[in-house]
């Protein structure tokens, strides 16, 4: 048993218009998505803007209600969970938000966002409360003196320490990270990113870790998520994506960062991608990612191909693709199969 | 002495605060060619805004004020031109790109309408001809059905679409300097590419000098030159673009390349960011700002600025450390990269 297990995750917001509010349509934020999260590992929700990353994360949560599917974390179902469940849940399961500035209440000291978590569940008295929170703030990289201040005497990154030490005060087994280093500059960024595995290592933390940034993603996960438009396209160890990946839109995100080394940029061929991405709220039929996507045929506008393990033991073991056009790799070799792969066909057509 | 398209020297901007002098520009130098692209380079705070700002003469005045330096464009130099002239620098000869697209376009004017507002302003043109050049501009930076698209307002038009908006009402005076201000941060990675491509294609078209703004060094090493690295106001290195990534000498360049993952990277390596924050800039220290984070400081950092030392062609350094040590130290970075033979 995994201990986190995501299956058939939906996200339905409704669209409201005229002066009865009447739902005139969905956005498909999130819609059908399924993945584990073994216990100790991190894996990393990678994506565009309107992706659906960070609705995943909250809806992991239940910080934002789920319009369906399950999510499972250990054996107990997260989303038909009791309010005693959920408050037991609510201690191994935490979240650290993007921005340290909007995240932190500008009114309380550190002290008391810190050690609210602590208040709210009733852990020890006052004395050992105080002592717990001097402790957080020693073990991300604060002093305890500071705990007096309030959130504006912080830098960003400061702040964003201050968020972990929230998310980590009632030793949680879980913690959703979304965008946490996206505010912050280079070098700050790489103080959170290590501190980040340190905690892991010693609180044997697993981590479900949202962002935009792929550099940074595979610098911290375990295995990566490749999310489009709501769905899941791709999954696979961090360290073979880069190298193999399957998916065209994997491909074409990997092949727009920039590395930060000239010689490799001038030989790299740039995968353009044309277009922006579609509204969610009117997904493209068939394969959504059909419309930008360079190998799409016919079959790709008819249905969504399904999430299923790839083919070739070179892509590694614990790959997924959703692509009837999947790249596959033999002997070092990359090439696209004429014939559309048969797994990822919808059952009625397999 | 050479003749370049932009001549920047010693640039220093300060503004006068309540609190004390905020050195926010503190005697930059850099000189820009027709169809080259400088990077400038830089953490929050580090004055590469402040920078271009001067350039524009866009300092808000109080609290701000260029107090040195010289800015010669094409002979002129643009500390001496009166407001009136400014603005005529500023619609013909140098543009700007933002990095918010969304807050850089008024909500309630038509697309076309704003594009063609520029050109009128800048170029007398009549109406109806400033609506034709709009609509061909908006065309050229790849804005699909230009003609339907130009009668629609900006919230109708995704982000990167916005900012091919921005390059479009840049370019379409023709500038000789083309400021491009973070202009793909706000931007995925997809979108960054495609924005990335029309400013090079604009370049290449207009002839122009581009001036880059990122804290992103993919981006740097993408489409820059050169580079310049800014810290606290002050340039701790100046070269072409090859010298920076694999011939670094200034401390807070290794600091910065080493705090960066790597996609490329075969097998995870533990990042190696640079200790403590960045500076108040109403506090820096007489000497090098880095001091303090510097993992190498010597006690002469905190007294005096050093001079710029010409490390390899075209090649400048602001550091302490004598050369020979500092090319000892860098050998041991877990980071540093030789260039592929």
């Amino acid at each position: 048993m995994s201990l986190l297990e995501v299956s058939d995750l939906r996200k339905h917001f409704p669209i409201r218009t005229g002066v009865l509010k009447r739902t005139t349509g969905w956005v498909y934020a999130v819609d059908g998505v399924s993945f584990d999260v073994e216990k100790g590992e991190t894996m990393g929700l990678v994506g565009e803007s309107g992706g659906g990353k960070s609705t995943v994360g909250r809806a992991l949560l239940r910080l934002t209600p789920a319009t369906g599917g399950n999510v499972t974390f250990e054996g107990i179902n997260v989303m038909k969970a009791s309010r005693g469940e959920m408050q037991k849940l609510r201690s191994d399961m935490q979240i650290v938000f993007q921005d340290p500035y909007a995240s932190l209440n500008p009114r309380m000291r550190v002290r008391d966002i810190v050690g609210e978590g602590l208040v709210i569940h009733d852990v020890g008295t006052d004395a050992e409360r105080k002592k717990r929170v001097a402790e957080l703030m020693d073990i991300v990289g604060l002093s305890p003196e500071q705990a007096e201040r309030y959130p504006h005497e912080f830098s960003g990154g400061q702040r964003q320490r201050i968020g972990i030490a929230r998310a980590l005060a009632l030793n949680p087994k879980l913690i959703i990270l979304d965008e946490p280093v996206s505010a912050l500059d280079v070098s700050i960024r790489a103080q959170v990113l290590n501190l980040l595995e340190d905690l892991q290592d010693e609180f044997d933390l697993t981590y479900v870790f949202v962002s935009h940034d792929l550099s940074v993603v595979k610098h911290i996960s375990d295995r990566v998520a490749v999310m489009y438009l709501g769905k899941l396209v791709e999954i696979s160890d961090s360290a073979v994506l880069y190298d193999f990946p399957q998916h065209p839109y994997t491909e074409a995100l990997l092949s727009a960062v920039p590395i930060p080394d000239p010689q490799t940029e001038r030989s790299r061929k740039r995968i353009m991608l044309e277009g922006d991405v579609p509204s969610p709220a009117d997904p493209p039929k068939g394969c959504v990612f059909h419309p930008r996507c360079p190998r799409a045929q016919e079959i790709c506008t008819t249905a969504m191909p399904r999430h299923v393990p790839t083919p070739g033991a070179d892509a590694g073991e614990r790959h997924e693709v959703a692509c009837y056009f999947p790249a596959r790799f033999k002997d070092g070799q990359r090439f696209v199969a004429d014939e559309p792969f048969r797994d990822a066909l919808p059952e009625d057509q397999a | 002495m050479a003749d370049h398209l932009l001549d920047v020297k010693d640039l220093s901007t300060y503004f006068f605060t309540h609190a004390g002098v905020v050195k926010a520009v503190n005697g930059v130098s850099f000189t820009l060619e027709r169809n080259e692209t400088i990077g400038i380079v830089g953490e929050s705070g580090s004055g590469k805004t402040v920078a271009a700002m001067s350039l524009l003469g866009l300092i808000p005045d109080p609290p701000g004020k260029v107090v040195g330096g010289t800015l010669m464009l094409d002979q002129r130099d643009l500390r001496t031109l009166s407001d009136e002239e400014m603005r005529a620098v500023r619609g013909n000869d140098i543009a700007m790109i933002f990095q918010d697209p969304m807050t850089s376009l008024n909500p309630v004017m038509k697309v076309g309408k704003q594009v063609a507002e520029a050109i009128v302003l800048h170029q007398k043109k009549s109406n109806s001809e400033a609506r034709r050049m709009a609509i061909a501009a908006l065309a050229r930076v790849g804005i699909p059905d230009a003609p339907r698209r130009a009668e629609q307002y900006p919230f109708e038009f995704s982000g990167g679409m916005r900012q091919r908006v921005m390059i479009a009402m840049a370019v379409s005076s023709n500038p000789d300097v083309l400021i491009a201000d973070e202009p793909t941060t706000a931007l995925d990675v997809t979108i960054q590419a495609q924005i990335i491509d029309v400013i090079r294609e604009m370049q290449f078209e207009f002839n122009s000098g581009v001036i880059l703004i990122t804290h992103d060094l993919g981006v740097i090493a993408e489409i820059a030159d050169k580079v310049m690295v800014m810290y606290g106001g002050r340039t701790v290195e100046y070269a072409p673009i090859d010298e920076i990534f694999y011939n670094a000498h200034h401390p807070y360049t290794w600091g910065l390349l080493s705090s960066l993952p790597r996609l490329d990277a075969s097998k995870k390596v533990r990042l190696t960011p640079i200790e403590g924050q960045p500076p108040n800039l109403l506090f820096l220290p007489e000497g090098c700002p880095f001091v303090g984070r510097c993992p190498h400081e010597l006690p002469q950092c905190r007294g005096e600025w050093p001079a710029e030392e010409t490390v390899a062609p075209a090649h400048g350094v602001h550091c302490w450390i004598p050369v020979d040590q500092r090319l000892a130290l860098r050998a041991e970075l877990p980071h540093f990269k030789e260039p592929a033979a």
